[in-house]
């Protein structure tokens, strides 16, 4: 009773997933398919360092073989490959648990909205370096005065001919300073109403006039920053889309952020937790069977909210395959947030005390890393649009009730 | 596919939210439950859901069926979940058919089967002896006295027990009273000598049945399975109809829902639009985002009972439990925002919150299906 797959699409799909495999086992490192932190992630970029020889050598084989973008199009160094493949490249990835071979805002944010909205010289310019993790990207949205209120944002670019003069600042901007260029929202209409004066920017952080000040947050990193822009000047090929019609490239680019933070606890929980030795060797077990009912009752809600958010992740993509529009990606990143910082909480009431060591001896490294990890999840709910600004989204857009 | 519907399914969806609007709206239910109606359900509308199918839509071809697959069945159950018809599908051609599926001879079938697919016949599943949904908690006995069996125990809480023709009873041949081992099913007449069944009236205006088995007799030929392995065949049943269960659980919810949303944009207090006040936006999205999930469970546990029965038992703990608690939350929600006239019987919102809470009850409830999953997954 399956919608009708023709039989020898599925037989390229199943060969191409054994020849995936296939290459998966004998290209990706087995130092690469360990758990991984922050430490270990590769961003790319013109300072980069690798965090080790393993991870070079597992994100070059991955950029040569054309996976590090497969839906991308060839032209611009992407896989041109069909969904359905960068799906069971993906999956075949996530069974072998390989580490992502590069971290980046460009392949999760910025690319897309540049395919869509971007020009051809632009397109050019940016797409293959994001692809090769040649530069590292920031976003700069955010100002100290505009949060959820984004399209009061005040950083502004004055036309000067040939150039835009960019002054203002932004804030909470993750990893400005080990980046090499900022995507921005600039004010470019003071006098049109919020979100019409805004346009689309990319700046080269190199250039004079921009400063960054780390922030410390309370998981003891200080991934995010400050930025500052004091008479920047930005050439005028440099804006993405039409002038002022920036918040329409933005809105795209927050589905797709949306949509990747949604996904970040959607490794199945049973994986992380319960059978994985580590979190099972501090439970408090009875003949199989978890002694602390309330421990137990919460480990089972957030198995099951995880089983439910995976099987939505894959409704959606059937969804998209068929042309089915649904309200289910809308809901995602409100649901797969919340499920992270459940998560985080679990993990830290399995640990008990040995959960809560900041520094130093007496706790090991994944007990460090948990509380850290913690500390972060807190972050989930509020970056890329607070909980609560999802649900009035979904209010809004999906129930269409009245706004106040 | 499993988790989009196809065109032959969404044309069965929009046939049976016609249908049972036109034929079983709430509104049946009410006058069913005010005449206190002897049957608790329309045989004609019974009669013509059969016509259409319905009672046949799980069974294969060569038994008079429709061969539609669960999926096609979880269409029919969500859009008679909207409208809170009482009818044998459940108990019947869902939980009744399925065992006869599973663990029939090929005599039971073929005499059984076709008469079930046509609504002539109803079967009623004979399981609880206690409040609480424990299917291997069984004191009935089935003593072999020659060649047939003997019965003797009391039911509780049988789904249409009080209407239907045949009870399929759940009796224990050997082994200690909690086991699974030494479970036995058998079809018992409930007419039969020995079995005397009393109606009870529940919350949700439904049918249900209090039956006493005493020295029950039948023959061998009444065995559902295999003697003393029940249980092989009780516990996929039991799975099955939690799956259809979740299926119109998604039904009331998503029918609840959309009457409160719609009730929001329509009721003005303190001059505006009450949907307007965030205090109930956010508590409407966030049902919003578990209809959401709960609908890819659903559709998932649909289609496992087809295509991977292996994985059955943990998708139908999953579905039950999501949709207990995601129609406790709706239902609940829905009465609280309507206000003063959301605890009126006049008004039908009620209904649902009633329904809510005898589904929640059968065949588990959120407690035993997330005690379940959790000893499926090892912890
Ligand atoms: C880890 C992290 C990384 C980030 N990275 C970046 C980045 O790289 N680039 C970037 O530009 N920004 C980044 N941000 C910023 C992020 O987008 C903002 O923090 C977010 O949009 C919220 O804005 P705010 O912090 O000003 O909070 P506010 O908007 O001041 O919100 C404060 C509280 O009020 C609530 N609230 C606000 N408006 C409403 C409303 N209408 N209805 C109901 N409640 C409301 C919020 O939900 C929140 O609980 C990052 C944030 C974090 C935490
Ligand atoms: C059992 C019962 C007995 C009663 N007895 C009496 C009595 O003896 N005498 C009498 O005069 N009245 C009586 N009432 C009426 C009772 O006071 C009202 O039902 C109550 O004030 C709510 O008003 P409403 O029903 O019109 O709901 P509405 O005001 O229409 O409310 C509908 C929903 O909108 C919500 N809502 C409304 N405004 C806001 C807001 N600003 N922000 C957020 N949410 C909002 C409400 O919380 C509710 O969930 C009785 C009600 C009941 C149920």
């Amino acid at each position: 009773m399956t919608a009708p797959i023709r039989r020898d699409v599925l037989q390229d799909l199943e060969q191409f997933r054994s020849e995936a495999r296939q290459w998966l086992e004998a290209n990706c490192p087995e130092s690469q398919r360990q758990p991984m932190t922050a430490a270990d992630q590769y961003y790319g970029g013109r300072n980069a360092e690798y965090p080790s020889a393993d991870a070079q050598l597992w994100f070059e084989r991955v950029r040569d073989k054309g996976w590090i973008c497969p839906e991308w199009p060839t032209e611009y160094g992407g896989g041109g490959l069909s969904a359905e493949h960068a799906k069971i490249i993906k999956e075949e990835m996530k069974a072998i648990r390989a580490r992502t071979p590069l971290y980046s805002l460009g392949i999760w944010m910025l690319g897309p909205a540049l395919l869509e909205f971007g020009n051809e010289s632009q397109k050019q310019q940016h797409i293959p370096a994001i692809i090769n993790g040649e530069i590292r990207w920031c976003q700069g949205y955010s100002e100290p005065g505009s949060g959820s209120d984004l399209a009061s944002l005040q950083c502004k670019a004055e036309d000067q001919g040939d150039h835009f003069l960019v002054n203002g600042s932004k804030i909470w901007t993750t990893g400005a300073d080990k980046s090499d260029w900022i995507f921005c929202l600039v004010r470019t209409d003071p006098d049109a109403k919020n979100q019409e004066g805004i346009s689309f920017l990319l700046v080269d952080m190199d250039d004079p006039g921009i400063s960054t000040t780390p922030i410390a947050l309370i998981s003891g990193e200080s991934e995010f920053c400050q930025t500052f822009f004091d008479n920047v000047k930005v050439p005028k090929e440099n804006l993405i889309g039409e002038l002022n019609q920036g918040w329409s490239v933005a809105k795209a680019l927050l589905v797709h952020e949306r949509k990747l933070m949604s996904e970040l606890g959607s490794e199945s929980p049973r994986e992380i937790l319960v059978p994985s030795v580590a979190a099972r060797q501090y439970l408090e077990l009875d003949d199989g069977k978890v002694v602390d009912a309330q421990l137990r009752s919460d480990l089972v809600d957030y198995d099951m909210e995880m089983h439910a958010i995976g099987l939505t992740h894959f409704r959606t993509f059937e969804e998209k395959l068929a042309g089915v529009r649904s309200a289910a990606p809308l809901v995602m990143k409100y649901v797969g947030t919340e499920a992270e910082k459940t998560k985080s909480e679990l993990l830290l009431a399995i640990l008990g005390s040995q959960g809560l060591g900041w520094e130093g001896e007496g706790f090991n490294r994944a007990e460090l890393d948990t509380l850290r990890l913690w500390a972060m999840s807190k972050a989930m709910t509020i970056a890329g649009g607070t909980s609560e600004i999802q649900l009035n989204v979904i209010a809004k857009n999906i129930l269409q009730l009245p706004q106040s | 596919m499993a988790l989009v519907l196809n065109e032959e399914q969404r044309f069965l969806q929009d046939s049976a939210r016609e249908f049972l609007a036109a034929n079983a709206p709430v509104e049946s239910l009410r006058t069913l439950r005010d005449d206190r109606d002897a049957l608790g359900y329309c045989p004609e509308t019974w009669q013509k859901m059969a016509e259409l199918g319905w009672a046949s839509i799980i069974l294969p071809e060569e038994y008079g069926g429709l061969d539609f697959g669960f999926t096609g069945l979880g269409v029919v159950m969500e859009e008679a979940g909207r409208t809170l018809t009482a009818s044998p599908l459940f108990a019947s051609a869902v939980v009744g058919a399925s065992a006869l599926l599973l663990g029939g001879s090929e005599q039971q079938k073929t005499d059984l089967l076709p008469r079930i697919a046509a609504g002539e016949l109803t079967l009623a599943l004979a399981l609880e002896e206690s409040q609480h949904h424990r299917p291997t908690h069984i004191t009935t006995t089935a003593q072999a006295n020659g060649d047939s069996f003997v019965i003797n125990g009391r039911k509780t809480f049988v789904i249409d027990g009080h209407s239907a023709d045949h009870l399929l009873v759940v009796a224990r041949s050997s082994g200690e009273s909690r086991s699974p081992q030494g479970l036995s099913l058998f079809l018992v007449p409930r007419e039969a000598p020995g079995v005397s069944v009393q109606r009870t009236i529940m919350a949700d205006s439904r049918n249900a049945a209090n039956i006493t088995l005493e020295g029950v007799e039948v023959n061998a030929g009444a065995l559902v399975g295999t003697l003393e392995n029940g249980w092989e065949v009780l516990e996929p049943v039991l799975d099955r109809g939690r799956v259809a269960l979740a299926a119109e659980m998604m039904g009331l919810a998503l029918e609840a829902f959309e009457r409160t949303v719609e009730y929001l944009k329509e009721r003005e207090q303190f001059g505006v639009l009450i949907g307007s006040f965030q205090a109930l936006q956010h508590r409407a999205a966030h049902m919003q985002a578990q209809l959401e999930l709960c609908r890819s469970v659903v559709l998932q546990a649909l289609s496992t009972v087809d295509d991977a029965p292996e994985q059955l038992p943990l998708l139908a703990s999953l579905a039950k439990a999501k949709l207990n608690k995601l129609v406790k939350l709706v239902t609940n929600e829905a009465v609280q925002m309507h206000g003063g006239i959301g605890v009126t019987d006049e008004f039908e919102i009620g209904f649902f919150l009633k329904r809510a809470r005898v589904a929640m009850q059968i065949f588990g409830d959120t407690g035993f299906h997330k005690d379940r999953y959790a000893t499926l997954c090892g912890y």
